[in-house]
């Protein structure tokens, strides 16, 4: 029997084409980091410092806090101490390890806590509009528009400086960014036509905005919170290198360069080794950025 | 035009007031504390109360609130205890200062990066857009005071060839000129970063237009794509972005500022907030706030400029 | 034989991707004659863009001339230096795009858009090409062309930006004019007047055309020559009425078939779809592309070898890529029947709506300064029985839409009743309805990008649908989700399967699946299938009308194509600015007496058939804005009968004609009938 005209297109077979693009699911996904260097080259450096942070404890050859005295007479590196000492004779390769680990545990607590804040406001403003939309855009343009540093200084010099204040002005100066950026999208998404038949159906509005809107919203959100984490740790350092990040003596960054800039010209090593810490980490996130957009823009 | 002007200022007064009283509060949540903190650690128990009493801070919040809004108003921004003199004074040396640095950094950025953004981003995926990509991202991924630590190692420790404060006073066999070299690079490269792939990427969105492609079946040369069609629509998105690093250029080079000793004005709200100098962090972020609007008016009224589509 | 202007030798085009060289396209010959114009058609994905690009070496970074040559007056345009080829490029071949808008650059004038031609080309100064460019506005009948140098592209409607881009492609007077889907997007009124432009610039200027549409009916307008392109190959090409009256190629006559005309209705000649859906071109089998959704295939000859473009015996440069060209069955057009009066069994109105009237209130910020109202809907009076389709055609901003979404519940009526099984509905928003209700009306989308949500499966779209229509236990979910996928004749197995995953077709069947969750009884259908291939549209059209029997299912039909309307419908309501301007029985409308505007509409359908008469009536000027709804007729500023003031500050009165035919005109029903049969004969 020949098909009839309505189940011929039906019928026909699959292309191959289509099956590959089946067969392509997340894991596919993962490997497609592969294909692009930047990428490739951010998740090596990301993925070496997470090794280095969590078995620090293990592989740093000192405790961070132990001084040296005897080495403060040649605080160079040398084979006791590889990357050298400080010039309270503590061994820099351990503090640097070691403080990895704050940075580490901070940096995407802050993203996280921002981004789900935001992703809140964003789909509430984009979605609902009316006035929730007003107060969320002009609130969120108000903490936009104030220079956050300056903001840093003024919360965490009132409050006291520690790792959840520090989490605390992070998530909450990055969430407008990441609302505005969840508002532009859901803008746009909520006028698809499968929100329209969500409606028709009669979903809630927090069933469309959570289940119909935000999972098309995610490719976006990843890059940012790559972008994100990176901007976070050089905000960590800078707040260490202000005096006002994490108190000492545990090693932190920032803190390590503010303690020992002002010996450069005698010793440079003390603060190039934290300074090229903290930027292999972040130009490791930013590449994985880049990455992700290129491997985004061939799908 | 009336409409915009309007619609800004209103915004500007917003953001002023729910700026100033956040900050108001925050600084002044405790009244007791603040007397105490002008009186210092051995002061009695007595002596604190007197003190706020004499000073008004046993009022409410809102009516103290009123009453700064008043002083502010009348241009009495108060007396700053760090560093012993008005605060208008002392917030007008530091921003001086401050915006002859912005000034020459900004000068520098706009040219540099529109250079390197439009070059890359008008060929995607050519080697100079990826030797440029690399370069940008790697730039802004750098934290400023670890780019100073850095130029500073290979210029003033290594060569020798500049000095490594720039207090802004001749001294020490280095000009004022010399002095402003390193931290001008260090703002430069670390804000060119962002603004490059700002661009590029707003580029390399024109570039994939159908009118580029109107322009180039039309027998454009190439050059002339880029300058008459490309160019223009390009800096549309990211003009807004790049007004807005003047924001960032006065009120956010704590950091730069910190490390070559200028003497800033985000230097100088660091020590006042370190100092809890009440007086100038409130009237330190008024100024920096209204820097920001003005730098979004700014923002906006150039988008409208560029964009015919969006004039009313 | 003189020299051609234009021909392609053997030509293969490859994009670079990651999965390696893709071939766009195979293996293309093709000559064009000067002064001739050859209409390349095709379903998307066919190659016939690719064509257009390689003819101004315009093929991005990834694309290549990998074999062939491209002869343009003698000269190779693979092998071309760049300086020449820019010489070339605007001056002797120019290009007219489809999207004007976005083909226009947004922030410069289109006058010194145009001054550029001349100015690069002929090294004409300032001045001078000024003078060009105003004449050359005025020869696309742009009226006022001093003031609309000055204009930026978006201050111009949709087809005077048309204008100005064929006005910047003729103003270096080119030998060959490239056209890819100039139409495509334009209203159907608008894209009459474009193409009798087109015929018209076309005498005076001598240039050569290669016009690239998939709509068979605007080639036939223009073209002297017809190329039909399959899967990266030229299928079949000849004078065009050879190609309408005796197609040799299966797939020509399949999308001759497949195509829905003004005369042809699903009580006669059901469409016959094409099998199967076209094929990416990175798995092309040796022989025949069309082979495997051919029904006169025989395996044994048509996928082995490569089957050249062969001339047919007899019929002059009629050419077609088949073995059995020669032995194919006799073809013959399905030609209108006549009307079977009456057929459309009036029944009680299932959804209904009286005065409907939808005004929307701008919304007034703190500083905004009050703009008026937007009158969406005027005064609309409808009815749809059960088992019936109630087609609703305008073109854009006819309001259309807006009755879809006041019927889905998800605008709100302001003005007006609208009654579904009998329960006033008007007012109540989609929150507001019941389940019951919310089974009651479904609705069925345009876009089948848009449609399903493509962070869910085909499955979850469906179940999702069912548990919250029919509630009950999510063990029947799947087997309801088979059930229903069965019903659109999808395999069951494709309830894993993403949207991306899905052809266009695919995910509109999934979509009515969806919208069949609840077992409506009525179903609103916006556009369903404007967005799809002739060929998969047939299908759909097919399917619905199918469901529509066996469920017994009323449907609102909107839709902007005429000839689809004239196929499904069993009423009609014509609209204009927000207002029914005719409505009735299908075969009423579809027949004298017409109100002006139906009359306007049907005459410039562009007919598949080189031999009918098209475009008597071109509408000038465009839609007034819904800010600016004129005094008395909606439709006066437009009119061509207009009668005088009248049309101007008079509403016109309602005409009720037999059967329930309504014409809302001036001009009494039996005066239009005389003046229409004058002009249109019997």
């Amino acid at each position: 029997m020949p098909p009839t005209p309505a189940t011929a297109e039906a019928l026909a077979v699959p292309s191959p084409a289509a099956a590959r693009r089946r067969a392509r699911g997340w894991w596919r996904r993962l490997a497609a980091v592969g294909d692009s260097t930047p990428a490739t080259v951010g998740v090596a450096v990301i993925l070496f410092w997470l090794a280095m942070a969590a078995l620090a404890p293990v592989v740093a050859p000192y405790a961070p806090n132990a001084t040296d005295l005897a080495a403060l007479a040649h605080t160079t590196p040398s084979k006791a101490h590889w990357l050298g000492t400080d010039h309270l004779g503590r061994d820099l390769l351990s503090r640097i390890l070691w403080g990895a680990r704050p940075v580490l545990v901070i940096a995407p607590l802050a993203v996280l806590g921002a981004t789900a804040l935001g992703c809140l406001l964003g789909l509430a403003a984009g979605y609902k509009g009316g006035w929730i939309d007003l107060v969320v855009t002009r609130a969120c343009d108000i903490v936009l528009s104030f220079p956050v540093i300056i903001l840093y200084m003024i919360i965490l010099t009132h409050f006291g400086s520690s790792a959840w204040n520090i989490v605390g002005v992070l998530t909450l100066t990055k969430a407008p960014i990441i609302a505005r950026i969840v508002r532009g999208l859901t803008l746009d998404l909520r006028e698809r036509e499968y929100v329209t038949a969500a409606k028709m159906r009669g979903e809630s509005a927090l069933y469309i905005m959570f289940v119909e809107i935000l999972p098309n919203a995610r490719g976006p959100l990843i890059v940012d919170m790559c972008l994100r984490t990176g901007y976070n740790i050089i905000i960590i350092g800078v707040l260490g290198f202000l005096g006002i990040g994490l108190p000492p003596p545990d090693p932190d960054w920032g803190g390590m360069v503010k303690d020992t800039y002002g010996m450069m010209m005698v010793w440079p090593h003390m603060a190039l080794v934290p300074c090229a810490a903290i930027s292999s980490l972040v130009v490791g996130f930013n590449l994985l950025a880049v990455g992700l957009r290129e491997i985004g823009l061939r799908d | 035009m009336a409409r915009f002007a309007a619609k800004h200022c209103a915004f500007l007064l917003l953001t002023l007031s729910v700026v100033s009283f956040l900050v108001f509060a925050l600084n002044e949540f405790s009244p007791g504390a603040v007397a105490r903190k002008e009186l210092g650690a051995y002061a009695t128990q007595e002596q604190v109360e007197l003190l706020t009493r004499q000073l008004g801070l046993d009022r409410p919040l809102l009516v103290r609130y009123a009453d700064y809004v008043g002083k502010v108003a009348r241009g009495d921004l108060g007396y700053s205890a760090r560093f012993k003199a008005p605060v208008t004074g002392v917030i007008w040396k530091h921003l001086r200062n401050t915006g002859l640095l912005a000034a020459l950094a900004f000068a520098c950025i706009v040219p540099f990066s529109m250079l390197l953004g439009i070059a890359a981003g008008m060929r995607e995926s050519s080697r100079l857009d990826r030797a440029i990509l690399i370069f940008s991202t790697v730039m802004a991924s750098i934290p400023e005071f670890a780019l100073g630590v850095f130029l500073a190692s290979v210029f003033v420790v290594w060569l020798g060839w500049l000095p490594g404060t720039a207090t802004l006073v001749a001294g020490g066999g280095w000009s004022v000129g010399a002095q402003l070299v390193l931290p001008v690079a260090v703002v430069v490269l670390f804000d060119s970063g962002y603004v490059i792939s700002m661009i590029r990427a707003s580029m390399v969105e024109v570039m994939q237009r159908p009118y580029i492609r109107t322009a180039v079946l039309k027998g454009l040369p190439f050059r002339a794509v880029i300058l008459r069609h490309a160019v223009r629509n390009a800096m549309i998105t990211p003009i807004t972005v790049i007004l807005l690093q003047i924001n960032y250029l006065v009120a956010g080079v704590v950091v730069v500022e910190t490390v070559f000793a200028y003497p800033g004005f985000g230097r100088m709200m660091l020590e006042a907030a370190l100092f809890k100098d009440i007086a100038l962090v409130e009237a330190g972020a008024l100024v920096a706030v209204s820097l920001a609007v003005v730098t979004n008016i700014l923002g906006d009224a150039a988008y409208m400029l560029l964009d015919p589509r969006i004039r009313a | 034989m003189t020299d051609a202007l234009l021909e392609l030798q053997d030509v293969a085009i490859t994009y670079a991707t990651r999965g390696g060289e893709v071939e766009a396209i195979r293996r293309l010959s093709l000559r064009l004659e000067p002064d001739e114009a050859l209409g390349l058609v095709g379903e998307s994905g066919c190659g016939k863009s690719t064509v257009a690009l390689s003819i101004v070496r315009y093929l991005g970074r990834t694309g290549r001339i990998a074999r062939g040559r491209i002869l343009f007056e003698g000269r190779d345009l693979a092998t071309v230096g760049d300086a020449e080829l820019r010489a070339l490029r605007g001056r002797r071949i120019a290009m007219v795009y489809q999207d004007p808008m976005a083909s226009l650059n947004p922030v410069m004038t289109v006058g010194r858009q145009l001054m550029e031609v001349p100015m690069i080309h002929d090294g004409a100064g300032a001045d001078a090409a000024r003078r060009r460019a105003l004449a050359m506005l005025g020869e696309v009948k742009l009226s006022d062309p001093e003031a609309v140098m000055d204009r930026y592209p978006h201050q111009l409607s949709g087809g005077q930006q048309q204008r100005i881009v064929i006005a910047m492609a003729l103003i270096a007077e080119p030998a060959l004019l490239i056209m890819d889907e100039p139409t495509t997007g334009l209203d159907v009124t608008v894209e009459a007047a474009v193409l009798d432009l087109v015929r018209e610039l076309r005498r005076r200027h001598r240039s050569a055309i290669v016009f690239i549409s998939h709509n068979l009916g605007t080639v036939a307008r223009v073209c002297d020559r017809i190329g039909v392109m399959y899967r990266g190959e030229l299928v079949e090409d000849g004078p065009v009425r050879r190609i309408f009256s005796d197609p040799r190629h299966p797939y020509t006559r399949g999308l001759l078939d497949c195509l829905p005309t003004l005369g042809r209705d699903k009580r006669h000649a059901p469409l016959v779809p094409i099998p199967g859906h076209l094929e990416s071109s990175s798995s092309r089998p040796s022989g025949c592309g069309f082979a495997a959704r051919c029904v006169h295939v025989e395996p044994a000859r048509c996928t082995v070898g490569p089957i050249p473009l062969a001339p047919i015996d007899g019929d002059a440069g009629h050419r077609a890529a088949c073995v059995r060209a020669a032995e194919l069955p006799v073809w013959s057009r399905r030609r209108a029947e006549a009307p079977a009066a009456g057929a459309a069994v009036a029944s009680t109105a299932l959804v209904a709506t009286e005065h409907l009237g939808k005004l929307y209130r701008p919304r007034r910020g703190l500083f905004g300064r009050r703009r008026p109202g937007v009158r969406a809907l005027s005064d609309v009076d409808l009815a749809a029985g059960r088992r019936q389709t109630l087609a609703i055609v305008g073109e854009s901003g006819c309001g259309k839409s807006t009755l879809a979404k006041v019927l889905a519940g998800i605008e709100v009526a302001s003005e007006g009743r609208v009654s579904l099984d009998g329960v006033e509905i008007g007012g109540l928003g989609i929150d507001a309805r019941d389940r019951r209700l919310k089974r009651k009306l479904q609705m069925v989308f345009q876009n089948p990008d848009s449609t399903l949500n493509p962070s869910h499966t085909v499955g979850y779209a469906i179940g999702r649908a069912l548990r919250r229509l029919r509630g009950g236990a999510p063990a029947d979910a799947a087997a309801g989700v088979a059930r229903l996928l069965e019903v659109v004749k999808l395999s069951p197995a494709m309830a894993g399967r993403r949207p991306r995953q899905l052809s266009g077709g695919e995910k509109q069947r999934v979509a009515i699946a969806r919208a069949l969750a609840g077992d409506p009884d009525v179903i609103v259908a916006d556009e369903p299938v404007s967005a799809l291939d002739v060929s998969v549209q047939a299908a759909i059209v097919n399917l619905l009308a199918e469901l529509q029997a066996a469920r017994g299912t009323t449907l609102i039909f909107i839709s902007h194509d005429l000839a689809v309307v004239r196929y499904l419908a069993d009423h009609v309501a014509v609209m204009y600015l927000g207002a029914v301007a005719e409505f009735g029985p299908v075969e009423r409308v579809f027949a004298p007496p017409w109100h002006p505007y139906t009359e306007a509409l049907l005459s410039a359908v562009p007919v598949p058939d080189p031999d009918a008469v098209g475009g008597r009536i071109v509408l000038e000027g465009a839609v007034p804005r819904a800010t600016e709804r004129p005094r008395g007729c909606p439709f006066a500023t437009r009119c061509p009968r207009k009668v005088g003031a009248v049309c101007d500050d008079t509403p016109p009165p309602v005409q009720r004609l037999a059967d329930g035919h309504r014409l809302v005109c001036h001009i009494p029903a039996a005066e239009l009938q005389r003046l229409q049969r004058m002009i249109a004969g019997p």
